[in-house]
């Protein structure tokens, strides 16, 4: 006999209060960075030595700025999962590990939106 | 979140209770090159906003890139980026239930290393190929 209640068995959260939601989108964000990953090599592979002239040019080209886009997007998504996961392991201290977590969001979200915007000014024309 | 409380209660063995093995530095480079990586994007995303800044500034992070230490960053980058990458894979597969018999998780934590060097390396020669 289970001694969980059918709310909390509907619910599916478990003790950890936000069941697999974590986990989920650490694999959802794994898989979408297989593809866009390899995209990202081969676009700054194709742009070492460009002339900035030449990377504007690029990024002018829609297709490669929503690549790009979904790139930083995704990328960021899973980076900030992932260094979550470590600071939950390693830092202890009560006030130390919620600054380290906040830390964690508010410098993937600063870095997702100075990406975007760059690519978007690019992508739009200088 | 409760406070812990350690009051010389044994503890769950940690890293330095299991004898050292292949598998187990595989586990910790998987997450050693995750952090890396954190530091790679910024750097991207560096690169990224001088190009939508000014000619002046978008020289001025090509040329720390163009540097021997730029260069060595960037290859250190690379490798990190390709190993997290077919580690990645590595936990993908385990997901599925599938690769968790002893010789092909030996297998694969070998193969992960040495592809990751080789990648690095090809990368690394087109790279240089196609550099004008």
């Amino acid at each position: 006999m289970s001694m969980r209640t059918p709310l909390g068995k509907v619910r599916g959260l478990g003790s950890a209060k936000d069941g697999t939601e974590h986990w989920w989108l650490q694999r959802v964000t794994a898989i979408a960075n297989i593809p866009l990953i390899i995209f990202l090599v081969i676009f700054v592979i194709a742009h070492l030595g460009a002339t900035r002239a030449q990377l504007v040019a690029s990024i002018g080209n829609p297709f490669v700025a929503i690549l790009l886009a979904l790139t930083f997007i995704s990328v960021l998504w899973h980076m900030r999962l992932g260094l979550q996961v470590v600071i939950e392991d390693y830092v202890h201290g009560h006030a130390v590990k919620f600054a380290a977590l906040l830390a964690n969001s508010f410098v993937a979200l600063l870095l997702g939106v100075a990406a975007l915007f760059a690519i978007l000014k690019m992508s739009f024309g200088l | 979140m409760a406070e812990i409380h350690n009051a010389g209660r044994p503890l769950s063995p940690h890293l330095q209770i299991y004898r050292g093995g292949l598998t187990m530095m595989m586990s910790i480079v998987h997450r050693a090159t995750g952090m890396a990586l954190y530091f790679g994007v910024i750097l991207m995303v560096w690169w990224l906003s001088a190009a939508a800044t000014s000619d002046d500034y978008f020289g001025l992070v090509q040329g720390f890139w163009g540097s021997w230490f730029g260069r060595v960053v960037l290859f250190g980058f690379t490798w990190a980026l390709v190993h997290h990458a077919i580690g990645g894979l590595r936990h993908l597969l385990w997901d599925t239930g599938r690769g968790f018999e002893l010789p092909t998780v030996e297998l694969m934590a070998k193969a992960n290393l040495i592809g990751s060097v080789v990648i690095t390396i090809v990368l690394w020669i087109i790279g240089y190929g196609v550099m004008p």
